[in-house]
């Protein structure tokens, strides 16, 4: 019997007892180790609620302050832990909050288990009250969803979702649990899935393919690494840097596979799409050999796809057969975890050095420095750039912190700039890019790893769509560092409007309330920064502070983010200025 | 060029999974000419038959989006030339004294339908076929009134031997070695 099964037989004291569905739902949620829970009671799935009442002293509760916070926060706490997220919320209007964080975490392949309360079985279409067909809203964001509606099919169902959740591509899933099967009792044993037969989450990886891609590296002139998120989700970053390493390859990273590989590692040559460095984007039209890990060509990555890498022959590593040539067009598709198969891929190919293509990518970096960079961090003009905000933070944190981003124009510089040296320290939306995510996300990411700091960058737009959860963070005295980006525009879309829109600003000026005195009236500590020689000391005072502290920064009011790859052009033609 | 496609996609008998897959079409703009879903050879699993009018390429996309729904065990996508493949139509005639039977039973039998049953003043023909053929009986009846048509979907088998046999097999051993980790 191994060590898992003897927890779990612990923690289920009550292992053949007659208890009700609600209570086996706990039961079952502590036989996965689950120790928080984001959520919001209501009607449905109040039953399950007043189970949990019996178990608080052993799984942390933590209430927010709409669903959609509880959702977010889930994944912020998944994408820090790596354990998935917990949500519970009640049937209809609180099922339907949750699409949004659904649809977040199925792009962007976070595992997360939710379960939301539904009206009587006896009921289910009869137009109830709070009824609605969560079944069917949330299938094309869920990995897996099923309905229960009898106390019986709770222990496997739980069961399977975690599995689901977190095996193979990670992913969402939704147990919609009627409100008789909570309260009908039953004789509850708990035993975890391991597998089931139409579901192979790690397909098994063909050597062939490996030699056939050694074969390709060990020949190739001008190779390139491209990596995502997927090093983080199968926990490759060992396994990566030895690749590099070995091989000479110069590496880019995707928005979710930074933190992958540390900025410094002298291989990491930067970030790749449309607001990425000058090199990665510019050299991927020339290597020979494209070797992509863990990620899935996102059109923000590619740009114009027809004219995207057509010179390089592209390897593929990937876990999930339906990337392979949906976007790009691979020569060898290595299908598998991405751990087991750079650890075969790098036993395979030659040690090698690529000096000369190494040098091209730093050549790159010297000019973006001189047309981008040090005007971003070093600005001459008055007023305050995103970029020595976030080169400022990370100073202070010395580049250990958690750094979580909303969607924006400051999610693109903090991703830019912001430095690390541990895997799962960014955590942003990427696929879906949902403003709002940050401030919950925060939130939860604080409650999986308690011991790191964690900031949030949040622009001044995306803060007003989940600004509700501050009154979570004061609850909980979670401490998050929250810092706003103000620079009084929906700042992303301003842009584009000044670059292919004429400036003609339409609906993208903000007149913001008093952040600093919005906060303090939930009871978060905040003040205000607008001045170059005050960020230090306000930054220090916000990093000294014990508890969640709210600083709001006051930014350049119409600042571009360059480099930048305009929506439909090639790689190669980013745009410096 | 878009040509049809007949998918075969092979699931765990289970609710929604339907709509799970009809969403991959409809978030593609795929239209579904037909769909028919019946329980397989294989107790408990069940097979779906769904023709689309498609270019390859994005066909290809949609049965590998297919496969990965964690409850279908296998999907496969065939055209015209690797199936046999038929559908069923029925249709209803009203006995009235204008119309001729000798010729009604002379179009019945030239197009290899039948007359199914004659309830009181109704026949019912039945024919089987490809789309055009039960189309052209359906234009052959319209002189005799037709009071209603219905044609299934496609029903398809391949031409060659059946792989799905063996991956079943492979599934069900590989989940075996699984559980018992």
């Amino acid at each position: 019997m191994n060590m898992q099964t003897l927890t779990v037989e612990k923690e289920v004291e009550k292992r053949n007892e007659v208890i009700t569905g609600a209570e086996a739902v706990i039961l079952s949620l502590l036989a996965e180790d689950t120790d928080t829970i984001f959520g919001y009671p209501g009607g449905a799935i109040m039953p399950i609620y007043d189970a949990l009442y019996g178990y608080l002293d052993r799984v942390h509760h933590v209430l927010t302050r709409h669903e959609q916070g509880a959702i977010h926060a889930g994944q912020g706490y998944a994408r820090v832990s790596g354990k998935p997220g917990v949500v519970f919320a009640t049937s209809g209007p609180g099922a339907t909050n949750l699409i949004t964080g659904l649809a977040d975490a199925k792009i962007d392949s976070t595992p997360l288990v939710c379960i939301t309360g539904q009206v009587p079985f006896a009921m289910l279409g009869t137009d109830a009250f709070q009824e609605t067909d969560v079944i069917s809203l949330s299938m094309p964001v869920t990995k897996w969803n099923y309905q229960v509606t009898k106390p019986e099919e709770i222990p496997a169902a739980i069961a399977k979702a975690f599995y689901i959740a977190t095996s193979g591509r990670p992913g969402p899933v939704v147990l919609d649990i009627t409100k008789d099967a909570q309260f009908a009792t039953f004789n509850f044993d708990y035993k975890k899935c391991r597998g089931f037969r139409s579901y192979n989450p790690k397909p098994s990886i063909d050597i062939e393919s490996v030699k056939a891609a050694a074969e390709l590296i060990n020949t190739a002139k001008r190779p390139y690494v491209l990596f995502g998120q997927g090093v983080i989700l199968s926990h490759a970053e060992k396994e990566l840097a030895a690749f590099v390493e070995k091989t000479g390859i110069p590496a880019a990273w995707t928005l979710l596979g930074l933190s992958a590989m540390p900025t410094d590692h002298p291989l990491n040559v930067g970030m790749l799409g449309m607001h990425g460095n000058y090199g990665p984007n510019k050299l991927t039209n020339e290597c020979d050999v494209l070797i992509a890990v863990g990620m899935r060509f996102d059109d923000r990555v590619t740009g114009n796809v027809s004219t995207y890498a057509k010179q390089a022959k592209v390897i593929h590593l990937e876990i999930d057969p339906a990337e392979i040539d949906k976007n790009v067009k691979t020569e060898v598709a290595v299908l598998g975890d991405a751990k087991e198969s750079l650890r075969l891929l790098t036993e395979h190919c030659h040690a090698n050095e690529h000096t000369e293509w190494l040098d091209k990518f730093h050549e790159h970096a010297r000019i973006e420095h001189e047309k981008v960079i040090q005007a971003e961090l070093h600005p001459s003009k008055e007023g305050l750039t995103m970029g020595e905000v976030i080169r400022r933070v990370n100073d202070l944190t010395d580049g250990d912190a958690v750094v979580v981003t909303d969607v924006g124009q400051h999610q693109m510089v903090a991703c830019r700039y912001a430095h690390f040296k541990k895997s799962k320290s960014n955590i942003t939306s990427g696929g879906l890019g949902t403003m709002g995510f940050c401030l919950p996300a925060a939130l939860g990411a604080k409650l999986g790893a308690p011991g790191r700091e964690v900031v949030a960058v949040i622009g001044d737009g995306g803060f007003q769509m989940t600004i509700q959860e501050l009154g979570t963070i004061f609850q909980v005295q979670a401490a998050v560092k929250i810092i706003i980006l103000n620079n009084e525009f929906l700042g992303m879309v301003r842009q584009w409007q000044q670059l292919f829109f004429d400036k003609r600003y339409s609906s993208t000026e903000l007149v913001n309330p008093d952040f600093v005195a919005v906060t303090k009236g939930f009871g978060v500590e905040a003040s205000r920064v607008t001045e170059r020689d005050k960020l230090d000391s306000s930054l220090k005072a916000m990093f000294d502070h014990p508890g969640p502290y709210l600083l709001e920064v006051v930014v350049e009011k119409e600042d571009n983010v360059f480099p930048m790859v305009p929506s439909g052009a090639s790689v190669d033609e980013i745009r410096l200025e | 060029m878009k040509k049809i496609f007949t998918i075969v996609i092979f699931t765990e008998n289970k609710i929604g999974l339907l709509s799970r897959i009809t969403s991959l079409f409809t978030q593609r703009h795929i239209n579904i000419e037909s769909l028919t879903t019946s329980e397989s050879e294989y107790t408990g699993i069940h097979r779906f038959t769904v023709v689309i009018h498609e270019v390859e390429d994005k066909t290809k996309k949609v049965v590998k989006q297919i496969e990965k729904q964690v409850e279908v065990l296998k999907a496969f996508c065939f055209t015209d030339e690797d199936t046999i493949y038929s559908e069923i139509a029925l249709y209803k005639i009203r006995l009235d004294e204008t119309i001729d039977r000798v010729a009604l039973e002379a179009v019945v039998n030239t197009n290899g339908a039948f007359i199914k049953e004659e309830i009181g003043e109704f026949l019912i023909i039945e024919k089987t076929g490809h789309k055009e053929q039960t189309h052209q009986l359906f234009e052959e009846l319209k002189p005799f009134k037709i009071q209603g048509f219905v044609r299934s979907g496609r029903v398809s088998l391949s031409r060659t031997f059946s792989t799905f046999s063996q991956h079943l097999q492979y599934l069900e051993t590989h989940s075996k070695e699984i559980i018992t980790q």
